[in-house]
């Protein structure tokens, strides 16, 4: 049920279907690890019922003060991570244009040196003391929403004999209904590397992974302070339910 | 020419990657005093209404090998088929349960464990009820875009032979794949990623 005192209109419209010529397919043999992990049979296409339509929402109570600042949230008292400071920031909005508010939002990278505090992790690069590598933010009204960071290094990865990914930073982004579920990943304006990476080259359109470049954005940045990168996400749209009736049966 | 739809795209989908834990779970991969909590760990409390049950669900590569990078979601109607979410019209649903679970899959094991409770029926789009189900998404390193299937009861033989959504699926010898078996008050699912045995996967 809506929030009580909300005049906001509930959602409830279908979503846009998904276009998986845009996004990678499963398999990509050159990401050697989807070769064995990527279904074969085709997927079962259905209309959305309401276990698609609908999901949780997460409020900002939930909210440390520190969880958009991955600089301090794992830092000792007074210390802070290493590395170029940066501001991510951007909107999410839907394949209308729309912003989503509400939309909860965690991100997890590497530090400055491109290594992850994962016990899975065991690149020669050192680990930060001060730089736990995890975020989290929910959006705005305007479904804008920005965190601060040090830049990710980049790394070699076991994929190829020498195939580095570029850096990055995963995001997972929360909708408003389960079906619009996405994790992706945020890259740098002019990182070579990105052409190279056999991940990002899953995806066949050069303008969809151009989608996921952050440019720098010298308007956001903090003089003597922070560079900053712009970030927008979209998630699936819905249809509107204006003109729509529902005869038994349909 | 004509005018401009201004639609824009989805953003294309990228790996979870073998790191998704430090993200999405970080006390569970020894990352403490972030959060108090990884978001989705405990989906019910004693208040909660319904049948308590236990949901033993491992992903299994082309060579039957369990992943254990993995990180299932899963998303459910209350014990009376009601959505905790601002899509649900129908009523209002039990405040101590969102319907909302999230678990990495044992980094040794690739068991992954969630204790909830069984759903309630929810209605199809022409008001029949479909049957009882959990929605999974799965993510991992090598899975691209995540992955959309249903967790059906195995003791629900009645609803889930008149459930739509079982009934879409042509090759009747995979409906199987969607059903967890019960022992006890747990119910066991295995999802195959490939193989004879490939879990049917959605588009919706």
């Amino acid at each position: 049920m809506p929030e009580p005192g909300s005049n906001r209109t509930p959602e409830t419209g279908a979503f846009f279907q998904r276009d998986r010529q845009w996004h990678p397919p499963a398999f990509t043999p050159g990401y050697k690890s989807s070769v064995l992990r990527s279904p074969q049979k085709a997927l079962v296409a259905f209309a959305n019922t309401l276990s698609e339509l609908s999901g949780p929402v997460f409020g900002h109570a939930m909210l440390g003060e520190l969880d958009n600042d991955l600089i301090h949230n794992f830092a000792r008292s007074g210390e802070s991570a290493i590395g170029e400071r940066i501001i991510v920031q951007g909107r999410v909005l839907d394949e209308r244009g729309r912003g989503v508010p509400g939309v909860l939002l965690e991100f997890w990278q590497a530090n400055a040196g491109g290594r992850y505090r994962h016990k899975k992790d065991g690149y020669l690069a050192p680990l930060d003391p001060n730089f736990g590598g995890c975020g989290r933010a929910i959006t705005g009204e305007d479904g804008g929403y920005a965190f601060r960071t040090v830049r990710p290094g980049p790394y070699p990865w076991p994929n190829g004999p020498n195939d580095w990914r570029p850096a990055h930073i995963h995001f997972s982004v929360f909708g408003h209904g389960f079906a619009q579920r996405l994790i992706t990943q945020m890259y740098f304006e002019g990182d070579p590397l990105i052409w190279r990476c056999p991940i990002v080259g899953g995806i066949s359109d050069r303008r969809a992974v151009e989608a996921l470049i952050a440019p720098l954005d010298m308007q956001s940045t903090i003089p003597m302070d922070a560079l900053a990168y712009k970030f927008d996400i979209v998630l699936r749209g819905r249809r509107s339910t204006l003109f729509e009736n529902r005869p038994e049966g349909n | 020419m004509a005018q401009s739809l201004d639609r824009l795209k989805e953003s294309p989908s990228q790996t979870a990657g073998p790191y998704v834990h430090i993200g999405l779970t970080p006390n569970f991969c020894g990352i403490g005093g972030v959060y108090d909590n990884d978001l989705g760990s405990t989906m019910v409390n004693e208040l909660t209404k319904g049948e308590r049950i236990e949901l033993r669900i491992r992903v299994l590569d082309g060579t039957g090998t369990p992943l254990r990078d993995a990180l299932i979601e899963t998303w459910q109607a209350d014990a009376a088929g009601i959505y905790n979410s601002p899509a649900e019209l129908r009523g209002t649903a039990d405040p101590n349960f969102l319907g909302w679970g999230r678990q990495p899959t044992d980094m040794e094991t690739g068991v992954c464990l969630f204790r909830t409770i069984k759903p309630g029926r929810v209605p199809f789009r022409d008001g029949r009820l479909m049957a009882p189900h959990i929605t999974l998404w799965i993510v991992a390193r090598g899975i691209n875009i995540g992955l959309h299937t249903r967790l059906y009861f195995s003791d629900e033989e009645k609803a889930n032979a008149e459930d739509p959504i079982l009934a879409r699926i042509e090759h009747r010898v995979r409906v199987p794949t969607l059903i967890a078996e019960r022992h006890g008050d747990t119910y066991v699912f295995d999802v195959h990623l490939q193989g004879e045995k490939e879990t049917v996967f959605f588009d919706s």
